[in-house]
Formats: structure tokens, C-alpha cells, sequence
């Protein structure tokens, strides 16, 4: 693009949509960084990605066509902006994770492993259990994911898109969305039981519930 | 209990896309009318709720100084 369109692209831009546009990237500027970091995994490739999603975001801001819209698109423009960053090398990661043995998380449950049916609705050792987690033992069980289906989790249970959303994006078949969200949350919950049960979260379960029903390491 | 309800099992098979909000509305509504009789089941559901929560709450992270500044100094030169 040449300097005198972009000029012109830019005074096309009404002040009122640049201020709206400026105030939701200050607004929501916590929620790009952490969304960004939990997918680059890496700060300074979050900031990067944060950076290039609001100049990407800017060049196209005269198509957006309603103004309230602006947080979902930005949130579109910062996943389309990692994506086509990482996506050849999340496709090789893929592949190898598919061919992966079955037993890898596809169909492990928390509940499952912390839940006791004879107890009395107040003593619910699997609430405790999410309760005590910490924010850091969250985000480390995320970022462990390999890199396919720690997009899924960010995408469908931090941003709650749909799994159509996702098969465009990502430019997946819907069956493949569907199962990978699926064994991504087997692995997220079974990472999640893992660092709980070190940190000593799940004293409060059946001795027996870790080792049980399959699926674990 | 009549034999079109949906059973413990079938509703263990699909909570996820339950909360996802990915199943038409007829299997949506039999598995509410589940949860609202079915102690088992709303526990459970009621643990993935909470769990899906603290994950978004991962979605959040305090933005460093030098990121903020560095918007801002871009918004200015837009
Ligand atoms: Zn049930």
C-alpha cells in the first residue's frame, strides 16, 4: 500500500470510531495480552502478537461494519494474526500428536477422579478441588498442551466461539474440531489432575481414584 | 420415568457440547430436564461450569508497562 492511501484510508476513518477504537484496545488490552500469551506461550511473541493484531486491526477498521461488534473482531483479527503465524508449524504438530495412542487424555474426566457419590452436597471434594486451583497451576496445564489443541481450549472455553467458528478459522473439517476440542480437554484435565495431586490438592480423594479407569501416565 | 428420557449415560456423552452450546435445541432441553432431576449429572455439570470458568479466567493477564506503551505510541502515529 502506498503512502497517500494510506493517508486517505486513514481520513476515511471518522474521529468517533478511531476514539471507540483506541478506548477497547486500552480496555481490553488484559484480555488481548492474555488470550495472545496463552497461545504464543512466550511473552515477548505475545506482545508481538498484540502489537500486530491492533495495526492489522486499525488497516481494516473502515469494514467493520457495526461499531459494537469491535470486541469480538478484535479478538477474530488477534486469532487470524497468531494462526497465520503459527500455522505450519501447528499443522506438523498435529499430525504427529494424532498419531499419538488412544490412552493420551481422550477420554479422562476430573470429576471423575474426585467425585464421591456418597457424599453430602456440601462436601464436594471435585468443587474444593477447582477451587484450590491456582490461576498459575491453570495457565502452566494450558501451556503444556501441544500447540493444536491448546488453540481449541483457548478458543472455544476462554473465547466460547463456536466449533464452526473454529473449523473456519483454522480451516479444520467440523468432525476434526470436535474430536480435537474433545482430547484437548482430556488433556487439559488430566494435566490439571496431575499438578493438583503434586501440589496436594486431591488428598481429600479416594487413594485409589489415581490410578483407576485408564488414561493415566 | 418414561422411556424417551434421556439416560445418565447419554447425557455424560454430550454435557460438553451441552455447554458448548453445539446440540440442537430438542437434545438441549431433555438434557436440562435431566440436570434438574438428576443430582449425579448437575454435580457434574455444575463441576465443568465451574472448571470452564477458572479456565477463561486464564484469558486474562495483566499487560506489561512496555506493551501499553507501545500501543500507545502506535494509536498515536495512526
Ligand atoms: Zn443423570
Amino acid at each position: 500500500m502506498t503512502a497517500s492511501n494510506r493517508r486517505r484510508e486513514t481520513l476515511a476513518v471518522s474521529k468517533q470510531r478511531r476514539d471507540q477504537f483506541e478506548q477497547e484496545v486500552t480496555r481490553l488490552m488484559d484480555r488481548l495480552y492474555g488470550t495472545a500469551l496463552r497461545l504464543a506461550r512466550n511473552p515477548d511473541d505475545a506482545e508481538d502478537v498484540v502489537a500486530e493484531t491492533v495495526s492489522n486491526a486499525w488497516k481494516k477498521l473502515d469494514q467493520l461494519e457495526n461499531p459494537a461488534h469491535m470486541e469480538g473482531w478484535l479478538f477474530r483479527i488477534l486469532h487470524h494474526t497468531f494462526v497465520s503465524h503459527w500455522r505450519r508449524r501447528q499443522c506438523r504438530q498435529a499430525q504427529e500428536v494424532d498419531i499419538e495412542p488412544e490412552e493420551s487424555g481422550v477420554r479422562f474426566s476430573l470429576f471423575e477422579k474426585l467425585h464421591q457419590p456418597f457424599l453430602l452436597w456440601w462436601g464436594a471434594p471435585e468443587r474444593e478441588f477447582v477451587n484450590a486451583l491456582l490461576q498459575e497451576d491453570i495457565r502452566r496445564a494450558i501451556d503444556n498442551l501441544p500447540d493444536c489443541f491448546r488453540l481449541v481450549i483457548v478458543l472455544v472455553e476462554i473465547e466460547g466461539y463456536s466449533y464452526e467458528e473454529v473449523s473456519r478459522l483454522l480451516d479444520l473439517p467440523l468432525g476434526t474440531v470436535r474430536s480435537r476440542v474433545s482430547r484437548a480437554r482430556g488433556l487439559l484435565q488430566k494435566a490439571l489432575w496431575n499438578q493438583g495431586r503434586e501440589a496436594g490438592l486431591a488428598k481429600c480423594c479416594n487413594p485409589a481414584a489415581g490410578t483407576s479407569s485408564g488414561g493415566d501416565v | 420415568m418414561t422411556e424417551s428420557w434421556i439416560s445418565c449415560e447419554e447425557v455424560v456423552e454430550s454435557l460438553f457440547e451441552y455447554l458448548d452450546r453445539e446440540l440442537d435445541n430438542h437434545t438441549s432441553v431433555e438434557i436440562e430436564r435431566h440436570l434438574e432431576r438428576c443430582h449425579d449429572c448437575f454435580s457434574r455439570a455444575e463441576f465443568e461450569r465451574r472448571l470452564r470458568e477458572r479456565i477463561a479466567d486464564s484469558g486474562q493477564q495483566q499487560a506489561p508497562e512496555q506493551l501499553r506503551r507501545r500501543i500507545r505510541d502506535m494509536l498515536e502515529r495512526f
